[in-house]
């Protein structure tokens, strides 16, 4: 056993066991599951570079959420959660009101318990312990659905705020549903500081003809630990545009399956990983073509600076059945410190036939030549690098198509990625 | 204006200019020739300021000033300009973003007002018909994509809009029809004036019918081995370098 896992498992021991009974046989199950996978170690394939010893021994309380934080938050329609609890006085609706939104809060306390379904979702043992301790413990979460071709133009901003002085556990549990026909653009923020541990789940459904376009920003400063995974499922002619952008210098996980689930079904996933300090962004990708004539594009970059480390995992499996898909994964990094370390992992695993995959990785430096051809016009050398470091992920940022929302994207930015000049 | 003084240079520790001399005035164009592995490009990153071309002994002066210790970026902004044989692809930076980040960064280093975006554009259209370009080339990135042709014209649109004093010119002529040709020639036609000095580096004779030099120098393991007017590209063209080189030797 861990410190880390008996902590948890004290946090759960104290928690009132859920109103429905079987919600509460599900919980009971995954805490199970999860002390009895241990906590995993760098022998195993999926968690070879993150700083586990130091995980393991470090114990997390209950979270508890700060009365007042100095963060401004983004215009409505906006949802803010604080320290891993819903906050209805700080989120402002107005603009959504062709949504349907609840929390998992809500559902918890409520009768419907079809709501709760989505805490029946078993794991593989593989999956233990992160994802069945979310099971165990998630207590709130977003539940939003976007009703049959309904279209919202306005992103819906989700601000999840970690404070400076909470330094407990907080496990959310997400659904964001897109039905036919509808369209629906959604932002993460993840912002504050503080020691604390974040453990977010959410399940995407992308109904046929539906887009969903999914923003993720993370600056949850140098302390934080991370746990983000989103598992979505993309149907017939749907389509999900994902883009994350990871600044940093703690430890993050982010784990993203995408399952394409119907013919002409496309993920497109962008991602920025900038490491700094010592901290270590881990990301694991999985992208599974399960009809035929599916496509996914895999957008990612690489940046550590310090003794920054980054690693990604890009897994690509195209199923028996699957003819006519299209793959492609490109996963360039860039080294912008001697201590910092960048590893990549593409992995293409391929059962059908008359398939197009291709991916690319290569972890480098800045082009010499290119900052030469820069100063000899008469910009400065730290401008220059700085540009030609902002062309390097801007490159990430074009999987999203629409270019307001791109501009509302970059608005959203941590300062760092500031995107004057960037084509 | 500029004074190269028994220059002697090394790129990764192997010697390639070995006492090279010139002195250039302004309002003159002066063009270099010289066969492969003469050094032509070399001399065009040392006076640049490139990171691994290293000064062993020798001076250069420009305007005065001794060159050695600066970096590219203050170069640029004395007004050393180098158009180059390849220029660098930039993919994700903006061209017209470049372009006022170079002409802004060299005014605030010589102590003028930066350009707002108005008066900056208003420059960009007056060059652009000048020079008889299409602005589309100020949307896309920096040489991203573009042809060959399409890279010259930008390397000479750079030109005209930093309005250097010292243009270098690498091989601008490599890689150019007939058309392309003459179109850069006639922008660097355009920007001779009797304060701005040229160094047209060239492997060939052609590009000296459309640009005119006034002093021809012949260039071959890393020094300068004759020099004349402009017969003597002529004279090179008729009978090759070999001949000019035994000469030296």
């Amino acid at each position: 056993m861990s410190a880390f896992l008996d902590s948890q498992s004290a946090l759960f021991a104290t928690r009132t066991p859920a109103r429905h009974r079987q919600v509460q046989t599900w919980r009971e199950a995954a805490l199970a599951q999860a002390l009895r996978a241990g906590f995993p170690h760098n022998k195993l394939e999926r968690w070879k570079y993150a700083p586990l010893r130091a995980l393991a021994g470090k114990a997390f309380a209950a979270s508890t959420p700060a009365p007042t934080f100095d963060i401004a938050l983004p215009p409505a329609p906006r949802l803010v959660f604080v320290d891993g609890r819903y906050d209805a006085g700080l989120s402002d609706t107005r603009g959504a009101e062709a949504l349907h939104i609840g929390t998992l809060a809500e559902a918890l306390a409520g009768d419907d318990e079809r709501a709760l379904a989505l805490l029946g979702r078993e794991f593989p043992e593989a999956e233990a312990p992160f994802a069945p301790l979310n099971t165990a413990l998630a207590e709130d979460g977003l539940l939003i659905e976007a009703p049959e071709g309904v279209v919202l133009d306005a992103p819906l901003h989700l601000v999840f705020v970690h404070s400076e002085s909470n330094t407990g556990s907080s496990y959310l549990r997400h659904k964001i549903e897109c039905r036919e026909h509808s369209r629906l653009t959604v932002i993460e923020h993840h912002r504050g500081g503080g020691n604390g541990l974040s453990n977010d789940l959410w399940h995407a459904h992308v109904k046929p003809q539906a887009h969903l376009q999914h923003v993720r920003v993370q600056g949850t400063g140098n302390a934080h630990t991370a746990f983000s995974r989103c598992d979505a499922v993309i149907a017939g002619d749907a389509q999900y545009t994902r883009l994350d952008i990871d600044t940093g210098s703690h430890y993050q996980r982010l784990e993203l399956n995408l399952a394409l689930q119907g013919r002409n079904a496309l993920a497109r996933s962008g991602g920025v990983l900038w490491a700094e300090g010592s901290g270590t962004l881990d990301a694991r990708l999985s992208a599974r073509h399960q009809a035929p004539d599916t496509a996914c594009e895999l957008l990612w970059r690489g940046l550590a600076e310090d003794k920054g480390k980054v690693h990604f995992y890009g897994g690509i499996i195209i199923d028996v059945g699957a003819d006519g898909s299209n793959a492609a994964l490109s996963n360039k990094n860039l080294l912008l410190g001697n201590k910092a370390q960048i590893t990549t992992q593409p992995a293409l695993e391929i059962h059908a036939d008359e398939v197009k995959a291709a991916h690319g990785a290569t972890v480098g430096q800045l082009d010499a030549t290119a900052l030469f051809y820069l100063r000899t016009r008469g910009v400065p050398e730290a401008e220059a690098l700085a540009l030609l470091t902002r062309a390097f992920y801007a490159e990430a940022l074009a999987v999203i198509e629409d270019e307001s929302l791109r501009d509302s994207v970059k608005a959203h930015l941590p300062a760092k990625l500031i995107q004057d000049g960037v084509a | 204006m500029l004074e190269i003084i028994d220059l002697h240079a090394t790129v990764g520790g192997k010697e390639i200019l070995k006492g090279f001399t010139l002195t250039l005035a302004p309002g003159q164009v002066h063009a270099i020739m010289g066969p492969n592995g003469a050094g032509k490009s070399t001399l065009g990153y040392v006076l640049s300021g490139r990171e691994g071309y290293e000064i062993t002994s020798g001076t250069v002066r420009f305007n005065g000033i001794d060159l050695n210790d600066l970096a590219p970026e203050e170069r640029a902004a004395l007004g050393i300009f180098l158009a180059f044989q390849y220029p660098v692809e930039i993919p994700g930076v903006n061209n017209t973003y470049f372009l006022r980040t170079a002409l802004n960064a060299q005014r605030k280093a010589r102590g003028e007002v930066e350009l707002d975006s108005m008066a900056f554009l208003k420059l960009v259209r007056q060059k652009l018909s000048v020079l008889h370009l299409k602005d589309e080339l100020l949307h896309r990135a920096v040489n991203s994509g573009f042809s060959g042709g399409e890279k010259k014209r930008n390397e000479i649109f750079q030109l005209a809009l930093l309005e250097p004093k010292l243009a270098i010119l690498d091989e601008t002529d490599s890689g150019l029809d007939i058309d392309a040709l003459k179109a850069v020639a006639d922008g660097v036609n355009h920007m001779r004036s009797p304060e701005r000095a040229f160094l047209v580096i060239t492997h060939y004779q052609r590009l000296l019918d459309y640009i005119k030099p006034d002093v021809v120098h012949v260039m071959s393991e890393g020094r300068i081995i004759a020099s004349g007017g402009p017969e003597l590209a002529l004279q090179l063209e008729r009978d090759g370098y070999a001949s000019l080189q035994a000469g030296a030797a």
